[in-house]
């Protein structure tokens, strides 16, 4: 099993990280979580920038640090990649020894990814002669991202490389970073509080806050948890399904994708069918009817559903969060009122509505 | 227009300044580096002794080396049983009194700039696979390269216009350790104002084109250090 574990415990100035982690060594772990949190320090513990007075680091066989036999690895001979938040390129280097900085301290038998892969993927032959202080701030993003790509790093740890980047930057940078992961096969552990650049790009999630580390696992899991709702945005509480498009209907200008034997619809995609897709399905967007569905509705995706778990139900808040089971686990949202009319109950067979239209296009992830 | 005597003592001038610069250079780096990246209790004190010939009377430190280099001093004792020669009136003997004497012009300047240099460079070289010895060379000390160039004039120009140490440690011995501002001190002395003026002109006009350039280049510099 391909595994990065890590048992640390760091007491900073204003702050002490305590965190156990077990994380599939593969893939994209985002680790999400509020400012002060503890994520760059975690981060840097991996990367030994930071030392924990006890504890242990282990990727795979190779084992960083083991406080107990005095093992500690210094950093630069633990193959990590690191992307800072700042771009912190080398400003008496041309762009190119930038890029080459790393390259060239690699030793041949240990490269496995070439020069011309990361220059075409990141496009950055424009760029190979221009000195960093003359790059926009997209462009000296993207060079960071290749000078720590080519030097083969066994794992390259990302603390939240897009933040201070405008939007149209951010759309242009994440697709990047997606084949990082599909093409290159770059295990990644990307730091961020940005829920959406979450749901692009991870597969296992690891929640934190104030120094700790409060759930892991995969995307699926932890979105359909009703117990981590404090810790996520209200407005992003909802089911992460795993889909894939099995039919465009341009006519109705929607596209139909399957997961479990289900389907859903959703606005025209422009991917083809058999691509893989990652829906959203926010909580406040699914309703719930008991008995036989209405035969004429202008609501597409009618599922039956089997009632899961009851959310806990604060005298302060109007809603209840319900966990549905569809063939995968689907959160609905109604109201206390709803809920004590409807009397719902754990095991309890219904049926649940998703509005086509309430998959908005942001939501959606490019797996 | 020189006389013998005169570029006798500018000859040794020069080397006796651009010996002392490189052993500045080689023993202020790591002076210089720890000052700027140490969290120890001993740097305050380290900081105040670096600093100390900037406001010691050249005398003072002049007769401490003298006694210490003596051939009963702390230097001069064990010096003589290696070498089989007397430390003081030497030129080695004024290379190490210059190195002292000029200690502050040369770590000053250094760990200011790897204080703005800062440790994220060499982290990031890090993450690189540098190591600390090859993120110094490759990384910090050109991104310092203005702090070299500052700590090398002050050095270079601080000790070609010493005068108080290098008479207490070095005499007055023409062709071994009788420096220009000796030499004009000796004109002024016996009335040759003419010798004095070229010697006392050259030097000054030397300082300031020195400057001049230095300024320039630090100006021009493309490395931007923030």
């Amino acid at each position: 099993m391909n595994i990065l574990k890590a048992k640390l415990d760091v007491k900073l100035p204003h702050f002490r990280l305590q965190a156990d982690i077990n994380l599939p060594s593969h893939g994209v772990t985002a680790i999400f979580g509020p400012s002060g949190s503890g994520k760059t320090t975690l981060l840097r513990c991996l990367a030994g920038l930071e030392r924990s007075p006890t504890g242990c680091v282990q990727l795979e066989d190779e084992v960083w640090q083991d406080e107990q036999q005095k093992i500690f690895t210094p950093p630069h001979q633990r193959s990590i990649g690191y992307v800072f938040q700042d771009p912190r390129l080398f400003p008496h280097l041309s762009v190119e020894s930038n890029l080459r900085y790393g390259l060239n301290r690699t030793p041949k038998t240990k490269r496995y990814i070439s020069w011309n892969q990361v220059i075409d993927l990141l496009d950055l032959g424009p760029l190979l002669h221009r000195r960093t202080h003359h790059l926009s701030g997209g462009e000296q993003r993207r060079v960071a991202i290749g000078r720590a790509v080519l030097a083969s790093p066994r794992l390259l740890l990302m603390d939240e490389p897009l933040v201070g980047l405008d939007m149209q930057r951010k759309h242009e940078i994440i697709p990047l970073i997606q084949q990082l992961r599909d093409t290159l096969h770059i295990p990644i552990v990307y730091v961020t509080h940005a829920i959406n650049e979450v749901l692009q790009l991870a597969s296992t999630l690891l929640l934190m806050e104030e120094g700790k580390t409060v759930a892991a696992g995969t995307l699926s899991e932890i979105f359909s948890r009703l117990d981590l709702d404090q810790y996520l945005n209200q407005d992003t509480i909802g089911a992460v399904i795993e889909t894939q498009i099995e039919a465009h209907e341009p006519e109705f200008s929607l596209t139909r994708i399957g997961f479990n034997g289900k389907h859903l619809f959703i606005p025209q995609q422009r991917f083809p069918v058999g691509h893989a897709l990652r829906v959203h399905v926010l909580s406040r967007d699914v309703s719930i009817i008991i008995g036989p569905p209405p035969r004429q509705t202008s609501i597409l995706n009618v599922f039956e559903a089997t009632v899961v778990e009851i959310g806990s139900m604060s005298p302060d808040c109007h809603s209840v969060d319900i966990k549905l089971d569809v063939g995968c686990p689907l959160l609905a949202r109604i109201t206390r009122k709803s809920m004590a009319s409807l009397r719902l109950t754990p095991g309890q067979k219904v049926y649940a509505n998703i509005k086509a239209v309430a998959l908005s296009h942001d939501l959606l992830g490019m797996l | 227009m020189l006389s013998y005597d005169d570029l006798q003592a500018l000859w040794l001038t020069l080397q006796l300044a651009t010996v002392t610069v490189c052993v500045l250079l080689i023993v202020g780096t790591p002076i210089a580096w720890w000052l700027a990246h140490s969290r120890s209790k001993l740097q305050t004190i380290v900081e105040a002794v670096v600093a100390l010939p900037l406001v010691l009377p050249p005398t003072v430190l002049g007769f401490y080396l003298l006694i210490a280099m003596s051939p009963q001093g702390i230097i001069g004792s064990p010096w003589l049983q290696f070498t089989d020669a007397t430390l003081s009136f030497s030129f080695t003997a004024l290379v190490i009194a210059s190195t002292l004497y000029s200690l502050p012009f040369v770590v000053q300047p250094l760990q200011t700039s790897f204080e703005a240099v800062g440790s994220m460079p060499l982290e990031t070289a890090s993450m690189l696979r540098a190591s600390p010895v090859d993120a110094f060379i490759s990384v910090a000390s050109p991104l310092a390269l203005r702090g070299y160039i500052t700590a090398t004039v002050l050095g270079f120009a601080h000790t070609l216009g010493e005068f108080g140490v290098v008479l207490m440690v070095g005499g007055s011995i023409p062709g071994k350790t009788k420096v220009l501002s000796i030499s004009i001190y000796d004109h002024v002395e016996t009335l040759e104002y003419a010798q004095a003026h070229t010697l006392s002109g050259g030097l000054l006009l030397f300082s300031f084109i020195t400057l001049l350039i230095v300024y320039t280049i630090n100006r021009r510099l493309p490395i931007r250090v923030a």
